[in-house]
């Protein structure tokens, strides 16, 4: 299927070239962002009522889970506020040309965690402490100015946003994520970067940084760490950077082999499961484990959580690859194949969020009118009830969301098995029972 | 430094200052009263002033579950102060004093710690304070905490109805008075009706006649209401010491004996059972009353001097008897 260059539209491309939209969204993403911390640690402690809670877990996540990523893919990460500050005062500018001598540290990020091991243990530690998180507005609230001064401190030492590339608990799976989108930026023809001098796109220039992203575009393939900042396109003198409409899951066509981006798929396929079952299922004991951070049923929960992610989930997984009588080394086998597991995940976690957005979304209008519960009504809707919306939609919803997953990724599971030799039939049957588990879960 | 780099890093840092100092500001001049559970911190603040004659404005937010607001010896309706959510109320005091706020919704085993006093100054706009009454049980000299358990026990329950046709050929003009009633308990009554030729079951209901005239229709239906709102939780709807509370209590009661060392177990924090006629046909009304004025030292009973006035606290006493009386209806 055709791409579409969505840069050749003049009006696209100028409201990309041009700093001052961005700005815009940007001021706003980090006022918004910076409300939400104070929320979370001088508003009412009652999460359901706390602009921190309702804000971030409920209306950022329905927005990030169900619209950006699967149609923008790293597309939040584009508006994202968490890295401004750091970012403004690592360069020292907002918009002026970088200048010529770093002001920090400016350190290469050490070799050996040039991966996204840090995101998949950031993403973990999260996952682990989210029933007390999504719910307490000052642990949110601490949480958030964790991340916003943890990036500050990062660029003073390294080079580049080390934040967003190698330690966001939720730049990870974007980033795995976004190779589904159909949006993508990517160069127009390779012979021009080969033969451009000072490669300004990676470097900086007049016009604009170098990748804040520490990627050289005249190499992307896939979507995985252009954070979409559109840094490039300013700074290319050639013109050679295209933003592009693609078909969906166009990345995944050529398999990753990386181990790191192989557990992600693991971490949050699995954690998609296990979250639908604590928050969502009626287990009370399971839900006062995950909620009880500390104490012994909380550990047991947690190692059964690390268990199913680090043992059982990829153990049965690897049972249908052994077979593969060929010289492809298992690994590279291993994390072709994890592929497969990337819709699938996504649509877990969008039929996942579906539920309990739509039971909570009412609480958004109620927290708008009064978000630090100091008893205003700027709208007038702080006293509405609330209401689960579209319920009776919520399962046909989620049912498409699940049964499209698995049709996605059996595809995708026959295109990865072909790549590397082996036969797509168990890693489908695997696919259509964890289908079936969280068929069972939600509904 | 160009202009438009300059005007962006002036409206960023603004943005910045006021995203933080605004909501701080009208966070400050917004003086919430939050109620938590005791175990959290009950009311907080729970010192308020207040003038005498000025309108008193609080607003209440609850940081944990559904709670109430009444203030004791005041006519007035509780506010519920839902999680998260903030509620008004407006007082104002006629006379000054030490006045008891209160949780009214059984908010955990804790719930009647919660409370909180308004302390308000000036000089009385509603005439001369009246001095102080010294409950009954200090001017009779009882002592409330020593046991007054009945030695003998009706056969069947004592049947107002019963009592008063049996109580139609006898004078007990001096066994009706007031006076007699609140400073003895039935079995004193019945002790004294020993001189009358009624079998034993027919002296208590000449007594459960006797308790019915000293109430009426209106005080047992508001001490009902009261009971249920304030002493159920802990007592039981059926009085029989079986409230949602009681089991936590029990065992809170029986924790924090063990840490003191002692070998009293859980006796200490379990409600009184009310269908136990030893325990209720054994205690006069003063004694009923000076434990619900002034709780029960060392165990889980609250003192309820500050909250009720003294005829809300008549009522409930009388509502108490009905849990071994039959009265009419």
């Amino acid at each position: 299927m055709a791409k579409i260059e969505l840069t050749r539209n003049r009006f696209i491309k100028n409201l990309l070239m041009n700093r001052y939209p961005q700005l815009a969204v940007f001021f706003v993403m980090l006022v918004g962002y910076i409300f939400a911390i104070h929320a979370g640690l001088i508003g009412t402690p009652v999460g359901s009522h706390n602009f921190s809670i309702v804000f971030v877990w409920i209306a950022w996540w329905a927005i990030l889970i169900l619209i950006a990523v699967p149609f923008f893919g790293r597309g939040w990460c584009a508006v994202c506020p968490i890295p401004l500050p750091a970012e403004w005062l690592q360069r020292g500018a907002v918009l002026a040309p970088p200048e010529k001598k770093p002001r920090w540290l400016n350190l290469r990020w050490p070799k050996a965690l040039r991966n996204i091991w840090l995101q998949n243990i950031s993403f973990l530690l999260l996952a682990l402490f989210s029933s007390v998180l999504l719910t307490t507005p000052n642990i949110t609230g601490i949480a958030l100015a964790v991340m916003l001064f943890g990036a500050i401190g990062l660029s003073t030492i390294f080079e580049r946003r080390a934040f967003c590339r190698y330690l966001c608990p939720v730049g990870g799976f974007i980033g795995i994520y976004a190779q589904t989108a159909p949006i993508e930026l990517r160069i127009k023809d390779k012979q021009v970067c080969a033969s451009c001098v000072g490669k300004p796109c990676y470097n900086g220039s007049a016009a604009g940084y170098g990748c804040p992203w520490d990627v050289f575009p005249g190499g992307l393939t896939k979507n995985t760490y252009c954070g979409l900042c559109m840094e490039c396109i300013r700074t290319c003198p050639h013109d050679n950077i295209a933003v592009n409409l693609r078909p969906f899951s166009a990345d995944l066509a050529k398999p990753s082999t990386r181990m790191d981006e192989a557990f992600k798929a693991f971490i949050m396929f699995g954690s998609a499961m296990i979250y639908a079952g604590v928050l969502l299922g009626p287990w009370g004991a399971l839900k006062d484990a995950a909620y009880n951070v500390g104490t012994g049923a909380w550990f047991v929960y947690a190692a059964v959580f690390l268990a199913i992610i680090f043992g059982i989930l990829p153990g049965a997984f690897s049972l249908g690859l052994l077979k593969g009588n060929n010289n492809i080394p298992f690994r590279q086998r291993f994390a072709s194949l994890s592929t497969a597991l990337i819709p699938l995940g996504l649509m877990f976690w969008v039929a996942f969020s579906l539920s309990f957005v739509m039971t909570n979304a009412s609480y958004i209008m109620a927290a708008l009118s009064d978000p630090l519960g100091l008893g205003w009504n700027l709208f007038g809707t702080a006293n509405m009830a609330w209401q689960p919306m579209l319920t009776t939609l919520l399962a046909p919803a989620q049912t498409l969301a699940l049964v499209g997953g698995l049709i996605w990724s059996a595809r995708t599971a026959q295109k990865a098995a072909n790549e590397v030799r082996v036969s797509s039939i168990p890693l489908i049957g695997y696919c259509f029972a964890a289908t079936a588990f969280m068929l069972w879960l939600l509904l | 430094m160009k202009r438009s780099e300059l005007i962006s890093r002036l409206l960023i840092i603004t943005g910045i200052l006021l995203t933080i100092g605004a909501p701080l500001y009208l966070w400050k001049s917004t003086p919430l009263i939050h109620a938590q559970m005791s175990e959290e911190g009950g009311w907080t603040p729970d010192t308020i002033k207040a003038e005498v004659g000025e309108p008193l404005h609080l607003q209440f937010t609850s940081d944990d579950v559904m709670h109430g607001f009444a203030v004791g010896q005041l006519d007035m309706e509780s506010v519920d102060i839902e999680p998260g959510k903030v509620a008004d109320v407006t007082l104002t005091f006629e006379k000054p004093g030490i006045y008891t706020f209160f949780c009214t919704r059984w908010c955990g085993v804790n719930h009647w710690r919660m409370r909180g006093t308004i302390e308000v100054t000036g000089t009385s706009s509603a005439g001369e304070d009246l001095p102080l009454d010294i409950p009954l049980y200090v001017s009779l000299g009882l002592d409330i905490d020593a046991p007054h358990e009945s030695p003998v026990v009706p056969e069947m329950q004592p049947s107002a109805v019963h009592g008063r046709t049996r109580a139609e050929n006898l004078d007990l003009a001096n066994l009706i008075e007031p006076a007699l009633y609140k400073a003895s308990s039935p079995y004193q009554i019945f002790q004294q009706l020993d001189s009358t030729a009624l079998l034993e079951t027919e002296e208590w209901d000449v007594v459960a006649y006797i308790w019915q005239t000293n109430t009426t229709p209106e005080s047992l239906a508001n001490g009902r209401e009261l009971y249920a709102q304030n002493c159920a939780a802990c007592h039981g709807e059926s009085g029989a010491g079986d409230g949602v509370f009681a089991d936590d209590m029990a065992a809170a009661g029986k924790a924090s004996m063990e840490s003191m060392n002692s070998s009293i177990e859980s006796m200490m924090q379990t409600p009184a059972n009310f269908t136990d006629p030893k325990r209720v046909l054994g205690a006069r009304p003063a004694i009923l009353q000076g434990k619900i004025l002034r709780g029960g030292m060392g165990t889980g009973m609250p003192m309820w001097g500050s909250i009720f006035t003294e005829e809300q606290i008549w009522d409930l006493v009388a509502y108490l008897y009905s849990f071994q009386f039959e009265y009419e209806e």
